[in-house]
Parts: structure tokens; C-alpha cells; sequence
């Protein structure tokens, strides 16, 4: 498993409190892990604060799972 | 009822007659009191009064980057997270509208409204983790009533309501309570320098036929933060002498 997804998971399964069987990649945040929109929010802030980058508005809108993240986050950090 | 010991609070505009008599109060409940306001020797003496619990974080409302760091630095010098925001400090720059310049209306959103905005922005991530908090703001019966020669001030306190309404929709979910106090006429060096029948004029439109304390003020305050009022949430406590009904 990649060093992103890792982090992404601890931050996913701190914060929502989740099952750590239920956060795999293809796990959506609504359906599959019961977060609401705030969650998300606080969760894209929490992702910018762990990896020193900036997520805008219009890319977080497009993060809804927890692999849409960790691509989201790689693609960020090669860049 | 209404205990606020282990709490932390944030008094804005503490070196004002209403934000001291707010702060005071808050204290006695047993909560930690950070008092803030630009006037550092005012501060400092008010927490000497105060004792222990009582800290000062000075800061001018009108420097965007101060106000982003003062939960901040009230939480440094509290040293507890933040459980109550009393967003108190206000100004008045006042005119009738042909008269009134740009810098006076600029100033007086800046400091009454958009530091509000600041402030809850700042507090609300903290208070969204714990799954607790009490942001409060002081608004006017003027934001409501409306008054000649306050376009500017009856705005900023008008949009103190509305900012406060929509964020207790946001958080409401995060155990987190977002309501305004609405003073009407209070004694305060704001309400000294009117002349008698100013006072005379004013007086006749109350039906209590007497001007609010500080402490009437700072019951409702002590109220909203409490523990007690966690069901109550985007209302504007009005308290008036019965001046105005809503």
C-alpha cells in the first residue's frame, strides 16, 4: 500500500471514526463511511494540513472516495 | 444552572463598559476569561480585578491578520482550547448618508461585522473537532429597528444576525450554538454623552421606563453559553425593556 493512502486512511479513520476495514480505496465518504458535508470539509482541510498542500473548492468537490483522494494527493505531490 | 466551570472564553471589545461587565460575568460562572480589546492597560487592570483565570490577548479589530490569530492567541494564553466566542466589540461612526464617507462605513463593517466573520471562521474549526461550542455576538436593536444616521452600524448589527443564523445552520450538527444578544438602550459612555431630552425621547419608547445594565447584558450572555441553552440556536435574544417586540 502506498505511503499516501496510509495517511490517508489514519486521517479518514480518526476523524469519521470509522471502521479501518470499511476505509478502502473505492469507499465513499457519504455512502460507505456516513460522513456529511461537513465531515468532507473538515477532511480536505485535514489532507491540506497533513500534506502542505492546497486543495481548491473545485477539485475538492470531485474527491468523493478515499482513492479520489490519494490521486488526488499524488498527482499534487509529483507535480 | 448555567455553570461554566472548565470552560474558556473569548470577550471582544472587554476595554468597553458592556464587554467588562460580560467578561466579569462569564468569570463568576467559573469560566476562564480571556479578555481582549486594544487598550492593553485597561485589559491588564481588568484581569488584576478579575484574578485569577483571566488573561489578556490585546488586539485591533481592524487588522485582518490580527483578528485571523486571535483565537490563537487567546488559546495560548488561556492555555485551554476555546469553548465560547463573546464577539462584543463594535464601533459607531455615525452620519447621515450624504455626509457619510467611505472610510466611516469601510470602518465600521470592518470592525463590527467582518471581524465577526473572522473570529467564527477561526473558532469554529477547533469548536468542530471538540463538538462543543458557544459563539455569541452582540448585535444592536438598531440592526433591527433600524436608526437615522447609523446606515452603517444598523447594517453591520443587522448582518451580524444574518451571518449568525446561516453559521448556526453550518454547525448545528457539531453541538455548536450560534446566537446574538440585541441590547437595546444600555447605560454606557455611549448612551452618557446624550443630552436630556435625547434621553427624555428615548426613555418614553421603553416600556420598563428605564435604561439596561451591563449585567442585563451579561445574564443573557452567561445564558447562551451555558451548557443549559445547548437547544437554542440562531435566535437573537432582544433585551430591551420591552422597547421593541419581535
Amino acid at each position: 500500500m502506498s505511503e499516501v493512502l496510509e495517511r490517508v486512511r489514519k486521517i479518514v479513520i480518526d476523524h469519521l471514526d470509522a471502521d479501518p476495514d470499511k476505509v478502502t480505496e473505492k469507499a465513499s465518504f457519504i455512502d460507505d463511511l456516513e460522513a456529511d458535508s461537513l465531515d468532507i470539509v473538515e477532511l480536505v482541510m485535514a489532507f491540506e494540513e497533513e500534506f502542505d498542500i492546497e486543495i481548491p473548492d473545485d477539485s475538492a468537490e470531485h474527491i468523493l472516495t478515499v482513492g479520489d483522494a490519494v490521486n488526488y494527493i499524488q498527482e499534487k505531490l509529483s507535480a | 444552572m448555567f455553570e461554566l466551570t472548565g470552560k474558556t472564553a473569548l470577550v471582544t471589545g472587554a476595554t468597553g463598559g458592556l464587554g467588562a461587565q460580560i467578561a466579569r460575568a462569564l468569570h463568576n460562572q467559573g469560566a476562564k476569561v480571556v479578555l481582549s480589546g486594544t487598550r492593553e492597560a485597561v485589559l491588564n487592570d481588568l484581569a488584576a480585578e478579575l484574578g485569577e483565570g483571566a488573561f489578556v490577548a490585546a488586539c485591533n479589530l481592524s487588522d485582518a491578520a490580527e483578528v485571523d490569530g486571535l483565537i490563537a492567541k487567546a488559546e495560548a494564553a488561556a492555555g485551554s482550547p476555546l469553548d465560547i466566542l463573546v464577539a462584543n466589540a463594535g464601533i459607531t461612526k455615525d452620519g447621515l448618508i450624504l455626509r457619510m464617507k467611505d472610510e466611516d462605513w469601510e470602518a465600521v463593517i470592518k470592525v463590527n461585522l467582518e471581524s465577526y466573520f473572522r473570529l467564527s471562521r477561526a473558532a469554529v474549526k477547533g469548536m468542530m473537532k471538540r463538538r462543543h461550542g458557544r459563539i455569541i455576538g452582540i448585535t444592536s436593536v438598531v440592526g433591527v429597528m433600524g436608526n437615522p444616521g447609523q446606515t452603517n452600524y444598523a447594517a453591520s448589527k443587522a448582518g451580524m444576525i444574518g451571518f449568525s443564523k446561516a453559521l448556526a445552520q453550518e454547525v448545528a450538527s457539531r453541538n455548536i450554538t450560534v446566537n446574538c444578544i440585541a441590547p437595546g438602550f444600555i447605560a454606557s459612555p455611549m448612551t452618557d454623552v446624550l443630552n436630556e431630552q435625547q434621553r427624555d425621547g428615548i426613555l418614553s419608547k421603553i416600556p420598563a421606563g428605564a435604561l439596561g445594565e451591563g449585567t442585563d447584558i451579561a445574564a443573557a450572555a452567561v445564558y447562551l453559553a451555558s451548557n443549559e441553552a445547548g437547544y437554542v440556536t440562531g435566535q437573537t435574544l432582544h433585551v430591551n425593556g420591552g422597547m421593541v417586540m419581535i
